[in-house]
Parts: structure tokens; sequence; C-alpha cells
């Protein structure tokens, strides 16, 4: 009888060496330890023994099983450890470095630029304000102090249309209703008026690289008691420094616009060189960039704002010329022509 | 306009101070000054005055001769010189040598033969003229040797001043008024102009002269003969060259000096031509020949001088070829005028002709300017050529007189415009500098505006703050933020609707955001067979093309993915744009701001890209309203649009829009091979529709049920009215439904609808969700539909 378990446990032991699976494994399994396996058949053969012999039999039959079933959760070990090895080894590497397949939309420049620049307003109390194109004389120009026989007034700068009303030509058409619009929480609660109005505007001229008949503006206003100079240059100073991402130097220089008294033309060290002269300031060291200056009077007054008391500021800027200097566009004309070529480029610019 | 720092100096001394940063300082506080400055002068060195002793032909070649020249040494010098007019006893400019000329320094040089040790100069080679077609001739009785630029100013400084900004300062078209501001600067006295006495000619006969038109303000005249001088002093010739006039003869030299000095304009006329001066307009056009020898339409808007009822000139603008000096000429009658700024605006603008005077007149000049015009005109002339004669009295018309501007203010008051401290001291000298009177009584100014800023410049006390804090210096000034008081910013809905709307479709769907123009694009929606509505029209449309306000962005939208076919298979486009959708009754445009989406599809079948954008339309509306679109049927009544799937899009009951397919003639002219469909949405309904926000409901925590049916359905059915089937049917536990499967042959088409069932309380039964089904499916038979066998 030991000769049979010695043999048995030779052949299983044989048998555990050649399988490479966890199925053949569990096929000896059955076959050696199962109910109907070859260890419990040893069993079956105990009959014919004495009461000494089956103690000594039963004891080493345990001992096969129990080594049997070692060495099977070991060959299981083994077989699992090798079956994940062979699975990373199945693993491809895959080619990280082909070109990437950007499948996304697109921002107008205009609208990145605009954001950029509603966000920095917001963060100084502006409120952003939507305005028509189609505007009235009386908004576009008698509003804003720009008497009847004014030079913008004429026909070749202004697109007229047949009911009497034009596209607007520049945003401070909008100028009188925000005042408007404003003016009483002003005046009765103390709120200061203070607002931006990007726009877009249109001016009856032949278009080139550099000149469009249809461009965006961003005006913006500031009105309270007390309201000066030095405050506008503050303003402009902060405000420019944080659409250009840098401290921007500004100067002041008279400039004259009906609707502003003074009225400035504003200057910034060149974004080029930073002031020491280059070929794109024309060698000056500065770019002029925005108009602004102290609402004139008589705009307040057409607004419902006594002068006397409340003095404010305004500024222009030309949104088109700024994503242009943003982003490097020469040909002012793809903005409007809907090529996605040049479009589809602009897929954010979160600052 | 270029300017001189020498004639500018004529009236101010700047003598000790750094002209270049002077000239900076104007920049930044009068008005715009061109970044390049041009040293005059600082080029050549070594001219000097020579005169020609012998000239002989030069024996091989025609056009050289062979000279000595005077220049002042003890030995004549032998110089080769090409110039046609060079004759013995000529005075001219002589280039010594080591004398330089831009980059050539003068050496000994061999010329056919002969060794040259200089060279006569050209004015054009001095650099005072452009005259190269002979060598200078010096008239002036000056000795041989003199350095050149020792007797004419060749050296100066010019600078030129951007004339846009000089629009509202009448006072800055000439030099005089320059010179105001650089004294004021500089801090530095004004000198008077100097100019004849008039009234001692009192006693002279008046012209004939009569103002009958309100255009013309002032009229101030004089005749002067016996004039001789015909060629212009060499420095007057020089300052006209340098402020870019070239000399002509000395009367019209120094009618154009005087101009770019005081800024008034004059004309000289033949006083033969001109015996009974009238202003006035005509009632009738006609042609009139100004100097130039140019015909031009005059129409009875434009005012005219004439001689009795016989035009000589166009007022402001240019004299006429008939009335000019002439070669007899011995008696000339001299103009110095103001007419009205915007007459003569609009005249040069009809007659497509702008010159340096109507470009002074439509500023506004003074209108004081023009007898003391005369008088320096006089005094100039006297100067250059004393033997002329006044042969009348002054006569002067002062038709429209401005009035005396005064301007009453306080401290306070700058102080509040300037928000920072700028002493009553410097505020008085600062406007007295700038010719205001000032009357100071403790903080109180009062300031009489100087007649050349009161015609339409300084009028309200506002103007004043520019005159003080620009010669203060902007650069002076301390920065400050501004005290108020901080409360909540609202933004306005549409505009954060379109925000987010913009966001959803580039970020979600990929679609490219667009710009096109507000009107339709004639030429190229014809091409697409897209006529243009009938619509407002603009009145000064340079172009056809562009003539029509469009009524939708869609055409545009068509034209836009017409130019972009080959961009990529499958793309879409949209812009937030504006429409007019035609005029109200008050005749005012109704304008709309419209989302417009156009898709463009090779890749995918006409049903999945409408269904596509209408998944869009419906997520914007569920992500910003919390509200479900639906969609109605409508005809179509434009060129582009297909009959069949045109949807009127409704939000809340309102329609706000409408989705579909391109029409198949349009569609296959931009891309035979691809699908478009297209929405527009009102943004301003769309943005006036409230926000429903989340409705949240907790989930149950009883196990749901599910019930498919399988139905057959007719072409034609809607699943709007399957829908109907179930409404009000089982409310409580019928939590909704949704198509899981489609099945299509030539015959039949059918859905597979799941109809989710659950209950917050309690486990629901087979048989409670069966009776419900039963119901539902009792319902679908009533309109004729079956359960697929």
């Amino acid at each position: 009888m030991d000769e049979k378990i010695r043999s048995l446990k030779h052949q299983i032991g044989e048998e555990l060496q050649k399988i490479e699976s966890l199925v053949e494994l569990e096929a000896i399994r059955i076959a050696h330890l199962g109910k109907k396996g070859t260890i419990t058949d040893l069993l079956k053969g105990m009959k014919d023994l004495s009461n000494e012999e089956r103690k000594e039999f039963g004891k080493k039959v345990n001992e096969l099983k129990g080594s049997v079933a070692k060495a099977i959760e070991k060959k299981t070990t083994e077989l699992k450890q090798k079956e994940i090895e062979l699975e990373i080894a199945a693993m491809p590497q895959f080619d990280i470095t082909t070109p990437v397949d950007l499948e996304r939309g697109s921002y107008h420049p205009i609208t990145l630029v605009q954001r950029q620049c509603e966000t920095i307003f917001k963060s100084m109390g502006f409120t952003v304000e939507d305005y028509s194109e189609v505007v009235t004389d009386y908004e576009c120009f008698e509003a804003v102090n720009i008497p009847k026989d004014h030079p913008a007034r004429d026909m070749q700068d202004t697109y007229y249309l047949e009911n009497g009303q034009l596209l607007k030509s520049q945003t401070s058409a909008a100028q009188n209703a925000i005042l408007r619009k404003y003016g009483k929480n002003l005046i009765e609660n103390g709120v200061p008026i203070k607002a931006i109005f990007p726009g877009r505007c249109f001016r009856n001229e032949a278009t080139d690289a550099t000149h469009e008949n249809t461009f965006f503006q961003m005006e913006g206003v500031m009105v309270d008691k007390n309201i000066n100079i030095s405050n506008l240059i503050y303003f402009m100073k902060t405000m420019l420094s944080e659409v250009f991402q840098r401290d921007i130097k500004v100067r002041l220089r008279p400039g004259f616009f009906p609707f502003v008294e003074p009225g400035f033309e504003l200057d910034i060290n060149c974004l080029i060189c930073g002031g020491d002269g280059c070929p794109s300031c024309n060698h000056s060291g500065w770019l002029e960039l925005c108009p602004c200056g102290m609402i004139h009077p008589e705009v307040l007054k057409e607004g419902g704002i006594d002068p006397e008391e409340y003095t404010g500021f305004a500024f222009g800027l030309g949104l088109t010329r700024l994503a242009m200097m943003k982003y490097g566009i020469k040909d002012i004309r793809d903005l409007n022509s809907g090529s996605l070529k040049v479009l589809s480029q602009f897929t954010d610019d979160e600052e | 306009m270029f300017l001189s720092m020498n004639w500018i100096s004529d009236f101010v001394d700047l003598s000790g101070l750094d002209k270049v940063e002077l000239i900076q300082q104007f920049s930044l506080s009068t008005a715009e000054v061109e970044n390049e400055i041009f040293f005059k002068g600082s080029d050549i060195s070594g001219i000097v005055v020579a005169e020609i002793k012998s000239v002989e032909n030069h024996p091989e070649s025609k056009k050289l001769h062979l000279l000595k020249v005077d220049i002042g040494e003890d030995e004549l010098t032998d110089v080769v010189c090409g110039a046609p007019n060079v004759r013995v006893g000529m005075k001219t400019a002589f280039a010594k040598l080591g004398a330089k000329i831009g980059e050539i320094t003068i050496a000994p040089r061999k010329l056919a033969g002969f060794t040259s040790n200089g060279m006569c100069c050209s004015e054009a080679e001095v650099g005072i003229s452009d005259d190269n077609s002979g060598i200078m001739e010096i008239t002036d009785d000056v000795k041989n040797g003199t350095e050149l630029k020792d007797i004419y100013e060749i050296d100066d400084i010019v600078f030129e001043v951007d004339n846009k900004s000089l629009t509202n300062r009448p006072d800055l078209w000439g030099h005089y008024g320059i010179a105001r501001e650089f004294a004021a600067l500089a801090n530095r006295p004004l000198k008077a102009l100097d100019v004849d006495d008039l009234s001692k000619h009192d006693n002279l006969p008046k012209i004939d002269m009569k103002i009958e038109d309100p255009l013309c303000q002032r009229y101030s005249s004089l005749q002067v003969e016996n004039i001789n001088r015909t060629v212009s002093p060499v420095n007057m010739r020089i300052r006209l060259y340098y402020c870019g006039m070239r000399a002509i003869n000395f009367l019209a030299d120094l009618t154009n000096y005087l101009m770019l000095e005081m800024g008034q304009p004059m004309h000289a006329f033949d006083s033969r031509k001109v015996e009974n001066i009238r202003i006035k307009r005509f009632d009738e056009p006609f042609t009139f020949q100004t100097l130039d020898g140019v015909d031009r339409n005059i129409d009875q808007n434009t005012l005219m001088i004439c001689n009795g009822d016989t035009p000589v000139a166009i007022a402001g603008i240019m004299g006429g070829l008939d009335s000019e000096i002439v070669d007899d000429t011995t008696t000339l009658t001299l103009e110095s005028a103001t007419f009205d700024a915007s007459s003569i605006r609009k005249s040069s603008v009809r007659l497509g002709h702008r010159t340096d005077a109507s470009m002074r007149y439509e500023k506004s000049l003074d209108p004081e300017m023009t007898v003391t015009a005369i008088a320096r005109f006089v005094k100039l002339l006297r100067d250059s050529d004393g033997g002329i004669k006044v042969v009348s009295a002054l006569t002067d018309e002062y038709a429209y007189k401005y009035d005396t501007v005064t301007l009453s203010f306080d401290k306070a008051y700058v102080d509040r415009y300037t928000g920072i401290e700028i002493d009553n001291e410097t505020i008085v000298n600062t406007l007295t500098s700038l010719g205001f009177k000032v009357e100071l009584e403790s903080d109180n100014f009062t300031v009489i505006v100087p007649s050349w800023r009161a015609t339409k410049d300084v009028t309200i006390k506002a103007d004043i703050i520019e005159e003080i804090t620009r010669i203060y210096g902007y650069d002076n000034f301390e920065i400050n933020t501004t005290l108020s008081p901080l409360y909540p910013v609202r933004m306005d809905a549409v505009k954060s609707d379109e925000e987010k709307i913009k966001d959803m479709l580039v970020k979600r769907y990929n679609l490219h955001e667009v710009h096109s123009y507000v009107w339709a694009y004639f030429d190229e929606q014809k091409a697409l067979g897209i006529p243009v509505e009938e619509n407002i029209k603009l009145l000064n449309a340079t172009n056809p093309n562009i003539e029509t306000i469009r009524k939708s962005i869609i055409p545009t939208q068509l034209c836009q993915v017409k130019s972009n076919v080959g961009y990529a298979p499958e793309y879409g486009i949209f812009e937030v744009g504006r429409v007019v959708e035609g005029v109200d009754e008050n005749n005012l445009c109704v304008e709309r701001k419209k989302l417009a989406i156009t898709l463009y599809d090779k890749t995918c079948d006409m049903k999945s890209l409408y269904f596509k954008l209408r998944d869009i339309l419906a997520t914007i509306s569920d992500d910003l309203k919390h509200k479900t679109l639906s969609f109605k049927a409508t005809e179509a009544t434009h060129s582009y649009e297909h009959p069949i799937n045109l949807n009127e899009i409704i939000l809340d009951g309102e329609v706000i829009g409408t989705i579909g397919i391109v029409h198949p003639v349009v569609g296959k002219k931009i891309d035979k091979k691809a699908n478009i469909v297209f929405a527009e949405i009102d943004v301003e309904k769309f943005a006036g529709i409230e926000n429903a926000s989340i409705q949240y409901s907790e989930p149950s925590k009883f196990p749901p049920m599910t019930y498919d049916l399988s139905l057959e359905l007719k072409a034609g059915t809607f699943f709007s009215q399957l829908m109907k089937c179930w409404k009000g049917v089982g409310e409580d536990i019928l939590k909704g439904t949704k198509i899981v499967d489609t099945y299509d042959t030539e015959t039949i088409h059918s859905i597979t609808v799941r109809f989710e069932f659950s209950s917050n309380e309690r486990t629901l039964s087979s048989a409670e969700v069966q009776e419900i089904m039963d119901k539902i499916i009792e319902n679908l038979k009533g309109i004729g539909v079956n359960l697929r066998g």
C-alpha cells in the first residue's frame, strides 16, 4: 500500500510539472482531490487492512492529501503570476508621439478680446451694456455734442438708411441711453455710473488690409461727484496694464473730440520695444491707443445729469485693433470673412 | 503742416532752450507732432559765396566750363562746372575743398582732364529749394568768401504737426499762433507783430466793395501799386520751401508767407479786374475757371467774390484765372477776409477741391485778424520793396462779429476737475500767456477769451480746464483712484445668455464662431440662387452689393458655408448678430439680435444632421432655461428653405426661431455632396424667457419597472400624437418614456418605446403596471397604431 502512495505522489508531482494553465491545474485537482479522485480511491482499499494498519495507512493518505493540496496551491500562484506576466507582455506599446487630432470649435477673436476686457471691467464694478447697431441721428450725434455741420456727420463717413436712421459710427451712440438708464440711481441713491458698451460700428469707407467699414469698439464711462482727470489717468493706466498683462506707461496729449472736454489722445509705451523706439512704433517709443476725456458738460446735460454737480470720464478702445495687435492679424478683412482657415485657430484664450 | 523754429523764433526768444525738447513738450501740450524732426542745413558745411571771375569753354566738352572764382582768398580758385547759367560777374554758392554736402566731402577732382578745386552749387544741392536747373544766383550784396549760412537761414529745425490735431484750433494755422504756444510753454514773452500803420492812408479813396451775403463775415481790402520786385528774398523762399511750399513769384510768395505766418489766407487781384467788389451767391449754376486752369461747376450754395456781376474768385477756396496778377499788372487789390466756416467746408467738398486757404477757413478763423494781416503784408512788402505805394484807404466791412466770451469759475471748480492742486498764480500765468485776460478776486476767476480762441474753440468753462491742464502738463499729474462707494453689478440677461450659448456651441459641439456684415451680400447670394429680400436700404452705399440690410443671418451664413467648402468634410458655424425685420409704425428699424447656426456635413445622412441640430437647440434650452423646446411645422417662405421639415422653435409658448433644411436648389449650388441644415433663434426673446431652474426629485428607494412596446407606425404619424395616448394615464407612477429601438423596412416603420414606472412610496406590482399599459395600448389602437406582431 505504501508503494501505491509513493507512486501516486510521484505521478501527481510529474503531472504538476507538465501543466501550464489554471484550467489544467483544476483538472488535476479534481482528478486527485475530488470526491471521485485517486486519493479518495486509495481510502477505498482500506477495508482489507487491520485496524492498526488502517490507522497507519489513513494517516499517510491524509499526509499525501495535504502535500498535494499545498503543491496545487503553490502551482496556482505560480500560474496566476505567469498569466499576468503574459498579459503584460501581450500589451503593445502605443506610439504616443503620433500627431494629435484635436477636434474643437472656435471663438471669433473679437469675442476673445472682448471677453478679456469685459472681465477686467467687471472686476472693477462696471456693467456691460449691449446696444443696437441701427441708431438715430440724435443718439449718434446730437446727444453727444456733435453739431449739425460737423464733418463726422457728412454723408461720406456715416451709413445712412432710407428712414433717416443710421448705422452707428461710434459706440458713443449708446452714451446718452446709458446716462439716462443709470442717471436716476446716481442722483437718487448716489450709485456711480460705471458702464462699458462694446459694439459694432460702421464707417462708409473703402476697405483694404487696414480699413474696414465694420469694426468693433468698446466705450466706457464713469460718472460720479468729483470724478477728475487724475482719476482718469489712474483708471486708464490700471485698466490697460490689465489688458496687456504688464505694467503700462501711459501719456496723455490734448485731443479734440466733441463729446469730451478736455479731450485726450492716450499713448502707451510701445509693447514691442517697451519705449526705446522700433519700427512698429515709428521709433517714437509710443503707440497711440485710445481717445478719452472728461465727459462734455453738454453730453451730461443731455443725459439728464447736472454737470455742475457731477463729472465723469469716457474712453474708447478699438477692440478690432486690439485683437489684431494681440494675435498679429495682418488683414482686417479676415475678421468678417467667415473663413474657417483663419477663425478655427482661435479655440480659446482664457487669461 | 510744417513749422520752422527760425520763424517761430521771430516772435519768441527761445535762446538757451533745448528746441527738440520744446517741440516734444508742444506735442504733449498742444498738438501732435510727427515723429521725425528735420535738422535742416545740418548736412552741409563749407559753402561760401563765390564770384565768377572768368569763364572758358572746355576744349573738348560742350557742357563743361572752366571757371576761375573768387572765394575771398588771395588767389582765384579753378573750378570745372557743368551748369548752363555760368557767367562772369555772377555770384553763386560754392562748396570749398573740405566742404560737406550730405555724404559727400568735396576734394580736388579731375574732370575731363582739368582739376576742379570745389563745386558751384545749385539751390537744390544746398537744400533750400528744388531748383536744380543751374547754379544758385546770389543777388544780395555780400562779400566773397562769406559762409552762406551766415547770410541765409539755412540752418533750421523743422517739424510737422498733424493737421487733424489742429481741427479745433484755428489760431494754430500759422507760425504766430504756434509761437504763442511756445511762449507759454517756455514761459517767455510773445513779441508783437511788426506791422505797417495803415491809418496814414485813411484820406485816400476807398475801394468800391460790398458784402451782399451773410456767409461773408468780414472783408478787408487795400490797393497797392509800384511793385518792382519779382523774386522773393532768399530767406523768405527758404522758409516757404522748408514749410512745404514752392516759391512762385514775389507777390504770390508773400501771400503764402503771410498765410503761413498768421494763418490768414490772402489773395491779390489785378485791380483792373475788381473795380467793384461784391460778395454773393448766384441763383443759377455756372462754370468758373480757377487760376489752376480747371473749369469748376459752381452751384447756388457756393459763395463767390465778384466784380459787379462777374465772378472773380471762389470765396475762401481759390481765385479765378482771369483776375490773377499778370505781367502788366500795375495795381493790385489785396483781399483779407473771413467766411462762414461750414459753408467753405461744404463748398470745398462739393468742388472736390481742398486748398491751403479752405483748410484754414473751415476751422473758423478769427475775423479780427483780417486788418492786421493787411498791415503785416504791407510791412513785409515795404521791407523787401521800398518803392511800393498804397493807393487806397483800408476798406473794411465787418458784417459778423463774434460775441466776446467771458467765463467765470472758481478755484474749487478747477480742483474738482483736475483732482490735483494747481495754485491760483499758475492758473493766472498760464491763461495770461495764452492771451486770456484774467481777473482774480479771492478764489473767483473772470476770464475774457481772446478773439482767436473765441470763434468756436473756447466757449465754456470746461474749455478753460484744458488750457490750464495742458500747459501744466499731464505728465506732471499725480494719479489717484476714485473714491466711489461699491455697489453690486448685474449682468444684462441677453448678454449673459449670449455668452453661455457661445460657450456651449464651441466647447460642447465644436462649432466655429464667425462674424459677418449687417447687410445682405447681393452678389454672393445671387450665385447661390438666394435673391436679396426687400428690406430697408442704405442711402449711401458705395457698392450695390451691400445696399440692403439683411432680414436673416442664414443667407449670409450659407454664403460663408460656400466659401468654406473644402475646409473639412463636416463642420458647423454660428454667429450672434443683428438683423433688421423691417420698420415699425414710427418708421424706425426693428432690429433683432439673432443666433444663427448652420451645419454642413458630407459624412452623415440628412436625418442625423437635422437631429443633431435639434438636439443642440434643445440642450441650450435645457441648460439655460430648464425648459423643453417644442416644434411646429411651418411653411417655407424664403428661397433657401426646404419646404419639408421646416419647423418653428417654440419655448414657453413663444415662437423664438426656426430650424430647417437648405432648399435643394441652393444646397446643390453650395455642395452637391453635402447635407446642410440651419437654425435661427431670436436671442432677445430667448433671454426674456424665465429660467425654471433645476427641479430636483428624490430618487425612489423602490425598484423601478419598465415595459417595452413595439409599435408599427403609418407614414405621417408623429411621436407627439403617440404621446397623447399616455398623457394623464398612470400619472403618478409613469415617470418617462424613451425610444429604445427603431426598425424600418420599405413598408414598415416601427419603434420600440420603453415606459418607465416607479413610485417613491411602494414596490409596484406587475398587475397595476399592466393595467396602465392596457389603457395605453387601447388608446394607441384608437388612433390606429398597432403593436408589432
